[in-house]
């Protein structure tokens, strides 16, 4: 967490934290596994209540923050959901409606803009494409000219919470450069497809979009003009998906610290060796560094900075690995509970792993920064 | 102990016009480093000990200009600015040749320690002093009988009168022989504890009875010195804090040493950032294009590792800093920002030797070889100002509150205290 929150923001984040741990505690995150359910409809309209999808929401169509950064106020959000791999679909609900609110077109997506606020409909970037990897400015996913909008063919895959989602938000090649468009899951032509995922309650979908004919009034992005806005897209994942990670990290490792406290071993605490004093040290080092490079990638996109897109690619390349490493080093410090089902820290592991993975792994994120770097 | 605390004051000059002045009067006054000219503190040392007056030099130009001890406050010579103001004048200074080697440890560490622990007299006697060029500083802390272990230090202080008599021997004192005034740490109670017998002195460097001799590294820097003190007279006014109280003045030193070694000190002036070893990433780019790998996906993936890394050791003084200013975190989390500078260095080394291969051991010129020496050189970053195995120490007893490594000296008189096989 940011060491510079005003007040309000810290309000925010301990109504937020007493929201998830009464209606979403660890417990109820196992039940919804168990139940094969990913989120419930109801419960994430209760949180859209505390306004955790209106913040990056332009202005202008009706979006409110609390300190004028909405992005950094979502992620006060994404880091509590990360200290309970609370299910949900904040990134995707976030980032289309913030897509749609920014794009000139926006006073046509009002309806959809209204009902992600309120947490009534659900949206989701779809981004991946199948036996792709990370190249969300490359689709084969095809756009043909249709009057004032489109026809679109294709397939997108891994498209987070994509078996509960009302809206797509499709990156497609057209005649004349990138395009986006919303597109309807009851749109004709749309088959939704679960697929199996690492995470327990973080659902992907593959969606096959099959001559699906996209009005006017639903084209995000016109021909050639959706570029700059897939960047600030990639800005607004990497910044939520790392905040979420870091809240993740920062809570395994409270409990692995309390752990060596409370562990005995030789007649004395586990933390008291200072072979594993130092592991901790190391580990309270990425923590603090995960924390600061989020933070900071956060701050840029919600300033659109100059070194917004650079920051971005630092950010994710960095938590990616080191979210990973640390939360490997507590299994190693829990011993053979660390590798259980029952114990909590593999819920953990499973959300950092997915994390590191989707939305560039840190080797493409080194490789797109050494692209901005223009090497 | 009257710990100085930062100016945060209302009544001052906005972060946005001061730069604007710093930014026209180091155009109008400081001199410009050529195009192919090293601006950095290496590339200075090179030049050898004409360094030390140059940049004696160019501190008075600044100290002229208004724009020298920018977070010193204003009673001491300095301009009792804030770190934000030090932060807009370091961001305006490339491209100008500055004293970068009076940052530390004259400003960021014994500048520092003189402000906080010091008494009036010596505060107004020295800090101008070195705030205007004119006194470098120096810290005479370790001894050849080992560095981690600081608080075992048996150099000998005997009173005599209104003096002390010195004797013993102080090493890895970088630029000693240039500087002016020492802060050295010495054993006045034998019979103490050892943390409760020691006292600290700010002792003239150049005066009969010290001998000072250089330290060749293995990249050819003979910046480091070691000591040999053979009755050295002390006035007792030189003593800072307490008689048998210099643990105190030293715990605060090692402080100021972290945050600069980490690069989180307030008082490092005209280049920013923390201190480096070898060139930046900037360079390492263009020396990946000079070689013609710059299409090559495994060099792309690790020269943006090492510019990642270097973002986030940026990003983490930031953040740090600001978690010891508004106490949310410790002051021992500079240990943190110390333990990131070793760790990122060495992997930062380690990038540099894969990256150029051959090209970085064997060349035409002795200054291609600079990234193998570089490498060679790796671990001064995880030694030089404490090592990280001490840092790692901290960071797990301080900062996370884990039980202290057992010590066999602890509460025992000094002199009972076993010195070796």
């Amino acid at each position: 967490m940011d060491f510079d929150l005003t007040a309000d923001q810290k309000l925010f984040r301990a109504t937020t934290r007493e929201f998830l741990e009464k209606e979403m505690p660890l417990t109820r995150v196992r039940e919804l596994a168990s139940s094969g359910i990913g989120f419930e409809s109801d419960w994430w309209k209760r949180g859209s209540e505390l306004g955790w999808n209106a913040m990056t929401v332009d202005p202008a169509a009706g979006g409110d923050s609390i300190s004028g950064e909405g992005l950094v106020d979502t992620c006060i959000v994404a880091e509590e959901m990360g200290r309970l791999v609370s299910p949900g679909p904040l990134l995707g609900t976030n980032l289309v409606a913030a897509a749609l609110s920014g794009a000139a077109s926006a006073a046509d997506h009002a309806e959809v803009i209204a009902a992600l606020m309120a947490g009534e409909a659900v949206a989701s970037w779809a981004v991946y494409e199948p036996r792709h990897g990370w190249a969300p400015l490359a689709p084969e996913v095809q756009a043909s000219p249709d009057g004032s909008g489109y026809v679109v063919t294709g397939v997108k895959d891994r498209v987070d919470s994509g078996d509960q989602a009302d809206y797509f938000l499709v990156t497609a090649a057209a005649p004349d450069g990138l395009v986006q468009v919303i597109v309807p899951v009851a749109a004709s032509g749309v088959t939704v497809t679960r697929q199996h995922s690492l995470d327990l309650v973080r659902r992907y979908a593959r969606v096959d979009l099959d001559g699906v004919v996209v009005p006017g009034t639903d084209v995000v992005r016109p021909g050639g003009s959706a570029e700059s806005a897939v960047n600030r897209q990639i800005q607004t994942a990497v910044a939520l998906q790392c905040a979420e990670t870091t809240g993740a990290i920062e809570r395994v490792f409270e409990f692995t610290v309390q752990w060596a406290f409370d562990r005995y071993s030789f007649g004395r605490p586990l933390a008291s060796y200072q072979a594993l004093k130092h592991r901790f040290a190391d580990m309270k080092l990425w923590l603090e560094a995960c924390q600061a490079t989020a933070g900071a990638a956060a701050h840029a996109a919600a300033q659109q900075a100059d070194d917004a897109d650079e920051l971005a690619s630092v950010a994710k390349s960095y938590v990616g690995q080191r979210a990973t490493d640390l939360i490997q080093d507590c299994v190693q410090l829990h011993g053979g509970i660390g590798v259980t089902w029952e114990h909590d820290i593999h819920l953990y592991l499973r959300r950092a792993t997915v994390n590191r993975a989707m939305f560039g792994t840190p080797s493409e994120h080194r490789r797109r920064l050494a692209d901005i770097l223009g090497i | 102990m009257t710990e100085h605390t930062i100016a945060v004051g209302t009544d001052l000059e906005d972060v946005e016009s001061f730069r604007l002045r710093a930014r026209a009067w180091l155009a109008d006054n400081m001199p410009r480093l050529t195009p192919d000219e090293d601006g950095s503190m290496e590339a200075a040392f090179q030049r050898g000990d004409a360094i030390w007056p140059r940049a004696r030099e160019l501190q008075r130009l600044l100290y002229d200009g208004g724009f020298a001890g920018i977070c010193f406050p204003k009673e001491y010579g300095g301009q009792g600015l804030t770190p934000a103001h030090q932060r807009a004048f370091n961001s305006e200074c490339a491209g100008y040749e500055m004293p970068l080697v009076l940052n530390t440890p004259t400003f960021s560490i014994c500048g520092a320690t003189i402000l906080d622990m010091a008494s009036e007299e010596q505060k107004r006697q020295h800090l101008p002093a070195v705030i205007r060029g004119d006194e470098i500083l120096v810290q005479f802390l370790s001894e050849p009988r080992g560095g981690s272990d600081l608080a075992g230090v048996t150099t000998r202080a005997t009173r005599d009168g209104d003096v002390f008599i010195l004797n013993g021997s102080k090493i890895w004192s970088s630029g000693a022989y240039a500087a002016d005034y020492a802060l050295c740490l010495t054993r006045t109670d034998w019979d103490a504890p050892k943390h409760r017998g020691m006292t600290m002195f700010l002792l003239k460097v150049h005066q009969p009875g010290i001998d000072i001799k250089r330290i060749k590294q293995i990249n050819g820097n003979n910046e480091f010195c070691q000591e040999f003190f053979d009755d050295v007279v002390v006035p007792a006014s030189a003593v800072v804090g307490e008689v048998n109280g210099g643990w105190a003045v030293a715990s605060r030193q090692l402080f100021h040493e972290r945050n600069a070694v980490g690069g989180g000190s307030p008082y490092v002036s005209g280049g920013g950032g923390p201190p480096r070893r070898g060139p930046g990433t900037a360079a390492l780019i263009e020396a990946v294009q000079g070689v013609g790998l710059a299409d090559d996906v495994y060099v792309r993936e690790l020269v943006a590792e090492a510019h990642a890394l270097s973002r986030v050791q940026q990003q983490l003084i930031a953040r740090v800093t600001e978690g010891m200013r508004t106490q949310q975190l410790p002051p021992p989390a500079a240990a943190i920002l110390r333990l990131f500078g070793g760790q990122a260095a060495t992997r930062i080394a380690e990038i540099n030797l894969e990256v150029l291969g051959s090209q970085a051991v064997v060349g035409d010129q002795d200054h291609d070889l600079e990234y193998g020496r570089g490498f060679l050189m790796r671990q001064a970053g995880s030694l030089g100002g404490g090592s990280t195995e001490m840092a790692r120490n901290i960071i797990s007893e301080r900062v996370l509150g884990m039980p202290r490594e057992f010590a066999a000296d602890r509460d025992v008189p000094f002199s009972q205290v076993r010195q070796g096989r």
